[in-house]
């Protein structure tokens, strides 16, 4: 079982408690706790307004709770400058809704960006830089500029972004939002890839449960080099990857935390409306 | 209960919803202190990030491409003409008094000391604040401020600092060109309009200024710079509301800087007055 890769003895990657914060018209999160093991893949389910992005932008350190600790990676983010932030802030990738891609800077120079900014010799950029693309399959698009490319090709560079240094942590935020079924099939497919390859811990904001029950359900098979069906019975041997399971968000507090299976199997009326 | 809001209820608003003028008047000075308060952090950040790296000199080159370089056609161009004008109005009033060879005299002193400051200050924060402004706030709302910081870059070091910078360094020279070929300008007129001979223009228009006057004509610039750019940046970066909020945020970048380079102006030239008394 994928499952059993989780050590209860380790720490966990992310974990937030009793977490709250708002803005000027109340709280949008209130007392939320969560964790999210190493390898683990937590999905963030909710209608638009319940504080999915929030809480990823909470847990890379970009906003700070009103009150509650979120400690990732072991680092309390709160008791952190932005000074220390800035840097804690290069072993957590960002995956942003619409990829947040600088468009006076060309695709190389975007998935270049944490490179470059770290000084790192230019002869070493480019293979990483070509890697990185050709690991989303755009490596061609080297030279051109973010405007020029699809919806769905931004969100592709904009995961090569994120993993150019290879984070521990990614944190994606409605990776498919607004894209056709072929596309959010092809970016579901990288997320399974990065995460069964590379063995990368995920925190997943959508509304999409499609999304999540294919990560759930699915596999990226290194061996065949394709994805596979029931990822449970093969990740045993092959994944690097945990569960996955799913938190639902609702009027600023956690409604419902489970497995995939404890998801579909529920009653309740609100989950269902997610089922349809 | 109206099921929709465009149903009308028929109630009263409750007392509690009434908003009177004190809440709106207390509400609006408190927004003004905490924007004041913002924008003077940022201000200070933007100088205080040159004491300590990373630097961003790539980046501070290509700001001073955009406004030096890019500023040049509109500096030259009104420079020209503002000397123009100044020799068609002043001289024609010395002539009445026959005293048109003064001419010169004026017009570089009033170009130099706060002419060419000012004017090149408004014209370089209409093309540059604005600039900055929408960049900036294009940039927020398109979330790549934020894609910035989730990669541990400091936005006030990679935007601000390089912008504020270049500006500084920019403006005074923008302005001693703006100057010099509005004294051309005026040159042409005194010839052309006035029948001055050119040497005598120069000549007078030379040493009619003092060291005072060029270190003030030359010093204000820099604190024109600094002005464009920070208030560029902070209404770049406060933007709210979406494209709406960039063009709005765009155009009170305009107006706010040029009022304040104004008002600067005011106090700066008090205080060259008295610098040059006491110093030169």
């Amino acid at each position: 079982m994928a499952a059993s890769s989780i050590d209860l003895h380790e720490s966990p990657a992310i974990e937030f408690d009793s977490v709250r914060i708002g803005f000027g018209e109340g709280d949008i999160l209130r007392n939320v706790s969560f964790r999210v093991m190493p390898r683990e893949t937590l999905i963030l389910l909710g209608e638009t307004g319940t504080g999915k992005t929030l809480s990823l932008k909470l847990a890379a350190g970009l906003l700070k709770a009103d009150a509650g600790s979120i400690r990732v990676l072991g680092k309390d983010l709160n008791g952190m400058a932005e000074r220390e932030l800035l840097r804690f802030r290069r072993e957590v990738g960002f995956v942003f809704q619409e990829g947040a891609l600088f468009d006076s800077m060309t695709v190389a120079d975007n998935v270049a960006y944490r490179l470059l900014e770290d000084r790192v010799n230019t002869d070493e950029v480019e293979p990483k830089v070509r890697e990185a693309l050709r690991f989303v399959e755009l490596e061609r698009a080297l030279d051109l500029f973010p405007p020029e490319l699809s919806g769905g090709m931004r969100r592709r560079v904009s995961i090569a972004r994120a993993l150019i240094t290879r984070p521990p942590i990614v944190l994606y935020d409605s990776p498919t939002a607004g894209l056709d079924p072929v596309t959010s099939q092809t970016i579901i497919t990288l997320i399974l890839r990065l995460r069964d390859i590379y063995g990368v811990t995920a925190l997943l904001a959508t509304h999409r449960l499609q999304d999540g029950f294919a990560l759930a359900n699915f596999y990226f098979d290194k061996n065949s080099n394709r994805v596979v069906h029931d990822g449970k019975k093969i990740a045993g041997n092959n994944s690097n990857a945990a569960a996955t399971r799913f938190l639902v968000l609702r009027d600023g507090g956690v409604y419902f935390e489970g497995s995939p299976e404890q998801l579909a199997a529920s009653n309740d009326s609100y989950l269902k409306r997610f089922l349809v | 209960m109206a099921d929709t809001p465009f149903q009308v209820t028929g109630q009263q608003p409750r007392w509690e919803d009434k908003i009177s003028v004190f809440d709106v008047l207390s509400n609006s000075a408190l927004k003004f202190v905490a924007d004041v308060q913002e924008y003077s952090l940022l201000a200070a950040r933007s100088l205080s990030n040159l004491l300590r790296g990373p630097h961003y000199l790539q980046d501070l080159l290509d700001q001073m491409d955009d406004i030096g370089v890019g500023s040049l056609p509109i500096v030259l161009l009104t420079g020209f003409f503002i000397g123009v004008v100044m020799v068609l109005q002043t001289g024609s009033q010395f002539t009445r008094f026959g005293q048109s060879a003064l001419t010169g005299d004026v017009v570089s002193i009033a170009l130099v000391r706060e002419l060419g400051p000012t004017l090149t200050g408004i014209f370089v924060a209409g093309r540059c604040a604005a600039g900055i402004a929408s960049e900036l706030g294009s940039m927020l709302v398109t979330e790549q401020v934020d894609a910035m910081r989730a990669m541990g870059t400091d936005p006030s070091r990679k935007l601000v600092t390089p912008r504020v910078l270049a500006a500084i360094l920019m403006q005074p020279l923008l302005t001693g060109l703006a100057d010099f070929v509005g004294l051309l300008g005026g040159c042409a007129a005194s010839v052309f309009s006035l029948r001055i001979d050119a040497v005598e223009f120069w000549t007078r228009a030379i040493k009619a200024l003092e060291f005072g006057d060029l270190m003030q004509g030359l010093m204000k610039p820099l604190a024109f710079g600094f002005i464009l750019a920070t208030v560029g940046c902070y209404k770049g970066l406060t933007v709210r509301g979406g494209t709406q909020g960039v063009g709005r945020a765009t155009t009170q970048a305009v107006v706010i800087s040029s009022v304040l380079i104004i008002v600067a102006d005011t106090f700066l030239t008090k205080i060259a007055l008295f610098l040059s008394d006491k110093i030169f």
